[in-house]
């Protein structure tokens, strides 16, 4: 979020100038750092009146359960101006939000403010489309036509995909993708329940779609220990005409090659059946501190925040999705490409139930075996699935 | 004993205190809470624990394949790192050990591997690496060897060997340093001696020079298995554990079970076994050297 630093400086200058109260922002990079960091400052009781939390649902519920964050529901109910919570995207409301009955033992409510949302889609380089004589404005929509593509590109003798599959999370969201396309939501979280095991031939078959992408050469050598920002770079530069990719690329491409031309798609259709849902929602959230004794003033900071103004300030000094509904006439035509399929989005964060995340890493980390032609999707299925029972042993 | 007498060594006590504190903050009690969480299943944000005795270890120990893939994994970088950083240490040493030219320029050059960091050494060795307008690859087209052009970094068979070479190459200079310096605390009036009755510099070295330096050898020897079974940084900047589990470290797999899985306790019950493991690996490598020494 350290990329945001000049936008909260500029926002924060303004609350002051509207209410009197000054706002500090503290902002950290690596995210990683981040995450421990805020972990730190709740063993301390140190943390501050406003802050974010950087990880799965899992980590949010502990810092409930612990006391650690105020539940908003109240607050957005009582608002008098009408209704707060209407004027976001009920999406971005998902992750932060606990349920009856979650699998978590969390009280229900809300215990977060979306600040903006994320889509991760594919991203095309329309000029290289071009060179490979494919249609610029017809990216691909099923998998047929994006293998088609990808040996059009290749023969063009352009390197069709890169991403940054050494992060196992991007395997973990684009192999999830085409699971949920192919199986259907039930049999994908009666998976993770372990009542469908990871062998059955349609996660055989999710396997295989990496299997044909590595036996045609889709994806750019070295891809499958790359970390993003890499990926990132090598699309920018026009050394590959497709990557995987969240809403946030738009503005890393714009820092590193401000011409590129390009656009957004949905992951391709394996099948015709069901409409792919992709990862998304809520990209950053803030929390308000339970123990905090300004309260009731970091509620109305966070309000501010998301109102219309701040949101269209913010999505175009930042290049993301914005929170609020209102601010998305003001998006560039990329940014609303992004924000076309906000609606069928999902996240791990929001699924009834939760995969442990050692079969999650069995299953990213047996991926990148199979990229680099190592196992075959067979193999890997049997492998995540005996990973699978070592763990639903441990929990017995 | 008179109380000025008492005063004058509790005087004396207040001088080490600070130290004291400081090692008690910073060192013992971070290193004992990590015996005690170890004990627990703690996700390192909700400040209530479960006990849970000796079960994270017994599942470290039975149940947890992965980890001990890694620690293989980091075993091979040792014995590479003995092996070759060492030797070539070593050797490189020797050299500068003589009265030769540009002498302190060579140690300066030696030395500066080690002290880049460690993120940025990976990233460099990364372009290197790459695949497709990698460093190497073009060396390898130019020497007509372009048939064994890869991604050295994403391939399974070379993966573990290419970050070996990177943590050698960035460790080399240190054992240089540390060899160099005990190479020039040898009396050089054995050297003339040796000279003197006839000795080539094979017999020298294993005569004078090796039986000498034997306290040195252990050290870097014991210094190098720690230093590289701890390896993480290059690690994370190149392959990051991958492809598959091809390049896991033990830090890397404590930190995914800490981060990535919320399991702080089992974190720290890897680190319990994996300082255990070291500790018996370091007394093994000591009692070895001394016997060599004896003999």
């Amino acid at each position: 979020m350290s990329d945001r630093e000049d936008a909260f400086l500029e926002l924060a200058k303004k609350y002051e100038a509207e209410t009197g109260v000054r706002v500090k922002f503290d902002l950290y990079a690596p995210s990683e750092s981040y995450s421990q960091k805020v972990k730190a400052a709740a063993q301390t009781n140190t943390l501050p009146d406003v802050f974010g939390i950087l990880g799965e649902s899992r980590d949010l519920a502990s810092f409930i359960k612990s006391g650690f964050v105020a539940d908003l529901s109240d607050a957005l109910a009582k608002d008098v101006t009408g209704s707060w919570r209407d004027r976001l995207f009920e999406k971005a409301f998902e992750v932060n939000q606990f349920k009856a009955g979650n699998s978590y033992g969390v009280t229900p409510g809300v215990y977060g403010i979306p600040l903006d949302m994320t889509t991760i889609q594919f991203v095309y380089n329309k000029d290289l489309f071009a060179k490979a004589g494919l249609d610029p404005e017809a990216p691909p929509r099923t998998w047929q036509d994006f293998m088609v593509a990808a040996r059009a590109l290749e023969e063009a003798g352009i390197q069709p995909l890169v991403s940054g599959f050494g992060e196992i999370w991007m395997l973990d969201a684009l192999s999830s993708n085409w699971a949920m396309n192919i199986m259907g939501e039930e049999k994908f979280f009666d998976t993770y329940r372990g009542k469908v095991k990871y062998t059955d031939p349609d996660w055989v078959q999710v396997l295989s779609l990496f299997k044909e992408m590595t036996d045609e050469g889709v994806i750019v050598p070295g891809a499958v220990t790359m970390v993003n920002k890499t990926a990132e770079q090598t699309f920018a530069n026009g050394r590959a005409a497709m990557a995987f990719n969240g809403s946030w690329c738009v503005n890393v491409y714009k820092g590193m090659n401000p011409t590129l031309n390009y656009g957004a798609f949905l992951p391709p259709q394996v099948s015709a059946s069901r409409t792919i849902k992709i990862w998304g929602g809520a990209g950053s959230s803030f929390m308000v501190n339970n123990r905090s004794a300004r309260k009731d003033q970091a509620t109305a900071f966070l309000k501010w925040l998301a109102e219309a103004d701040q949101q269209s300030f913010l999505a175009n000094a930042t290049n993301n999705l914005p929170a609020n509904r209102k601010s998305l006439k003001d998006l560039s035509p990329i940014l609303a490409q992004f924000a076309d399929d906000i609606d069928n989005t999902t996240h791990p964060n929001v699924y009834p139930v939760h995969e442990d995340h050692r079969v999650l890493e069995a299953w990213s980390k047996g991926i990148q075996s199979i990229l680099i032609g190592e196992k075959t999707p067979e193999q890997v299925a049997q492998e995540v699935q005996t990973a699978k029972e070592r763990e639903m042993s441990r929990k017995k | 004993m008179n109380s000025y007498k008492v005063r004058e060594i509790l005087g004396n006590y207040v001088f080490i205190v600070p130290a004291l504190a400081l090692f008690a903050i910073f060192s013992a009690y971070p290193f004992l809470k990590v015996f005690h969480l170890a004990a627990f299943e703690f996700d390192g944000i909700n400040p209530q624990k479960t006990f849970v005795g000796w079960d994270n270890i017994v599942d470290i120990l039975t149940n947890n394949p992965v980890f001990w893939a890694s620690m293989k994994n980091a075993l091979i970088i040792t014995v590479l790192a003995l092996i070759i950083q060492n030797l070539l240490a070593l050797l490189l040493a020797l050299a500068c050990d003589r009265d030769i030219r540009f002498g302190n320029v060579y140690r300066v050059i030696f030395y500066i591997p080690p002290v880049l960091s460690g993120i940025v050494v990976g990233l460099i060795w990364q372009w290197i690496y790459d695949g497709n307008y990698g460093l190497f690859n073009h060396l390898l087209e130019f020497l007509r060897l372009g048939h064994l052009k890869r991604a050295w970094l994403a391939d399974g068979d070379t993966a573990l060997f290419a970050v070996a070479v990177i943590h050698m190459w960035k460790g080399f200079g240190w054992g240089f340093i540390v060899l160099l310096a005990g190479l020039q605390s040898i009396p050089r009036e054995l050297y003339e001696a040796a000279k003197v009755d006839g000795a080539n510099a094979w017999h020298t070295f294993m005569n004078v020079t090796a039986p000498l330096m034997i306290p040195v050898f252990i050290l870097v020897s014991v210094l190098t298995i720690l230093g590289t079974m701890q390896i993480y940084d290059i690690i994370v900047s190149t392959t990051g554990g991958g492809p598959g589990y091809h390049t896991e470290v033990p830090i890397s797999r404590m930190i995914s079970e800490m981060t990535g899985a919320g399991r702080f306790g089992y974190a720290c019950a890897m680190g319990v076994v994996f300082g255990v493991v070291l500790l018996i690996v370091s007394v093994v490598q000591i009692r070895v050297s001394k016997a060599m020494k004896q003999a």
